[in-house]
């Protein structure tokens, strides 16, 4: 153990948490309101929306999994940036029509959207529900990167974690949405830091980013080529971007951080100035190499954490071995408040789904609004527990398994969703057994993986395709909802059951 | 309705296909997967996908720009 480096994260993590407890009374609100808790009250402007959902979005996924996977499997986990390249356009496409028919029925959530459009209450179960399961792996993944940082600080037992969780929850618990959005300002200023130190210091400490690369083996550095009837490495990059980019925005901490916003024209304007972070994605990517060519995992000091963490070890290795003491604390602060800021997200937005589309509709129609906002406190509780559950049960090499799985339980609600903010022309129930389909398909897919990985090949005319099994799940229930949808809407259309009009959506 | 273009919505313009350039440079895996030319020490792989994070960006600020 370290005290440096401990005392720097302690300080950093002491202010984090003042100021989660602060946040409760900055642009004050009325907690015993959903709205209030759960999306800040529907009032961030473009900077403090920038800081929100880039702070949301660029996770422990960001700075400890996709690095891993580089530095684990080489240029493969490359895709991270065309996947965080393809979002955006989508972003400034179809999320501005979201955010107008839902400030105009006053919905918290997706599957409202859903419930509201095709007014199915099962199917709006079906979204709701996916939405829960999808973001507890996506918690896991950030409870595993404070677990790395904790432990590469040479703090053993559970204790650390367990504080860190309870900090978490209970600045949760009293501020919502209001915490994640101020520590956001301090955890990407930490993160920009660092990052801009690194790139440049050590690259400096190795001779240079020809030199890096030099010391990457010609099997990491660049995709193999495919071979034979096979699209080979390049279809399992271009599906995990793209299946990966299908899945983002759905997932309900984004929407929850989308929603916030104050107008819809803070979110088309966030769509050109959110890139910024993908750019520090994929610097953070190259951590990966730089810890290759670094060495990391051959020095003494790092045997036990790449033996309890595996590869997600290699950044917090890789900091350790290049910065003085002092440094490697804020580092790792900023990677554990990294993760703390999309967990509390997640976890509200769970807290908001589970509340309006599960708990209000099916067991307490009849619920004022406090009792709305009480139920959803306690339930951003039991979906951290939940989290806990993935990261001692599912035994991933690599964290971001965790994501990808969670990414192919989203994407099943996409054709609701997506195209439900278009056109009403799919039927309810159709949307509902596609979406049954997909996740059969997409689940079925993994176990058949034995949980090992989520690039499932297939061969398509002759041709092995490799890819992300969440893109094969959404191709199979889009073509079961849009098939299904002519039938049933030919013996029973339900298209008369929507309590939107065209205009609600750009308003 | 008057209001409304019927493409799709009020703000709806043709300036939007630039949206499509990132997208597909982005899924063109075997544009990019080469060593050269280097830049900067750093693989056409690399520098590549990192300078379409800011064409990304600026073909988005041009719709923006357009649309208003």
């Amino acid at each position: 153990m370290n005290g440096t480096i401990v005392t720097v994260f302690v300080v950093i993590f002491a202010l984090i948490t003042v100021m989660g407890f602060v946040a409760a009374r900055w642009r004050a609100g009325d907690m015993d309101l959903l709205h209030e808790w759960g999306l800040g009250g529907r009032r961030f402007g473009t900077f403090v929306a920038w800081f929100l959902i880039g702070g949301d979005l660029y996770t422990a996924y960001t700075f400890i999994a996709v690095p891993a996977l580089m530095f684990g499997a080489g240029a493969i986990g490359f895709f991270a940036v065309p996947y965080t390249i393809i979002i955006y356009p989508l972003l400034y496409l179809v999320f501005p029509r979201l955010w107008s028919v839902a400030k105009k029925h006053g919905y918290v959530t997706v599957s409202e959207f859903v419930g509201g459009r095709y007014r199915n209450r099962w199917l709006t179960l079906a979204i709701a529900a996916t939405g829960l399961l999808a973001t507890m792996p996506y918690i896991a993944l950030q409870l595993v990167g404070i677990q790395v940082v904790i432990g590469a600080m040479g703090l053993s037992g559970d204790l650390p974690i367990l504080i860190a969780f309870v900090i978490l929850a209970a600045f949760t618990y009293t501020s919502g949405l209001r915490a994640p959005a101020m520590i956001a300002f301090v955890k990407d200023g930490l993160i920009y830091l660092v990052v801009i130190v690194a790139i440049f210091a050590i690259p400096a400490q190795l001779g240079g980013w020809g030199a890096v690369f030099a010391k990457i083996p010609a099997a990491k550095l660049l995709l193999a080529a495919p071979k034979g009837a096979s699209v080979g490495a390049y279809g399992a990059y271009a599906t995990l971007a793209f299946g990966s980019a299908a899945a983002l925005f759905f997932y309900p901490h984004a929407i929850t951080g989308i929603l916030s916003s104050q107008s819809r024209q803070v979110v088309r304007r966030n769509a050109a100035l959110l890139p910024a972070y993908s750019l520090i994605l994929g610097l953070l990517a190259l951590f990966g190499f730089l810890a290759i060519a670094k060495g990391v995992g051959t020095l003494p000091g790092d045997v036990a954490g790449f033996k309890t963490f595996g590869p997600n070890f290699a950044v917090p290795a890789l900091i350790l071995a290049s910065f003085p003491s002092w440094f490697a604390g804020v580092a790792f602060a900023a990677i554990a408040v990294g993760a703390l800021v999309p967990a509390a997200v997640m976890s509200i937005a769970a807290a908001n789904l589970f509340t309006r589309d599960i708990y209000r509709p099916f067991f307490a129609p009849d619920c004022p609004p406090a009792a709305e906002a009480q139920v959803a406190k306690i339930v951003s509780l039991v979906v951290k527990l939940g989290a806990l559950a993935f990261v001692l049960f599912l035994p991933f090499k690599y964290a971001i398994q965790l994501q990808f799985l969670g990414g192919i339980w989203i994407s099943q609600t996409v054709p609701s969703i997506l195209i439900g903010l278009y056109t009403r022309a799919l039927n309810g129930w159709a949307l509902l057994v596609g979406w049954a389909a997909g996740m059969a398909v997409g689940s079925w897919m993994v176990a058949a993986l034995h949980f090992a990985g989520t690039v499932y090949p297939l061969h398509l005319f002759g041709v092995l395709v490799p890819g992300y099994a969440a893109v094969w799940a959404l191709a199979t229930n889009l073509v079961v909802s849009v098939v299904l949808s002519v039938v049933f809407n030919l013996l029973a259309s339900d298209r008369d059951r929507d309590e939107t009009v065209p205009a609600d959506y750009f308003t | 309705m008057s209001e409304y273009h019927a493409g799709g919505g009020r703000n709806w313009s043709w300036a939007r296909l630039v949206l499509l350039v990132p997208f597909v440079l982005a899924l063109d895996v075997p544009l990019y997967n080469r060593v050269n030319p280097v830049f900067l020490g750093f693989p056409f792989f690399y520098w590549f996908q990192l300078l379409l994070v800011l064409v990304g960006a600026v073909a988005i600020a041009l719709v923006l720009l357009v649309e208003g």
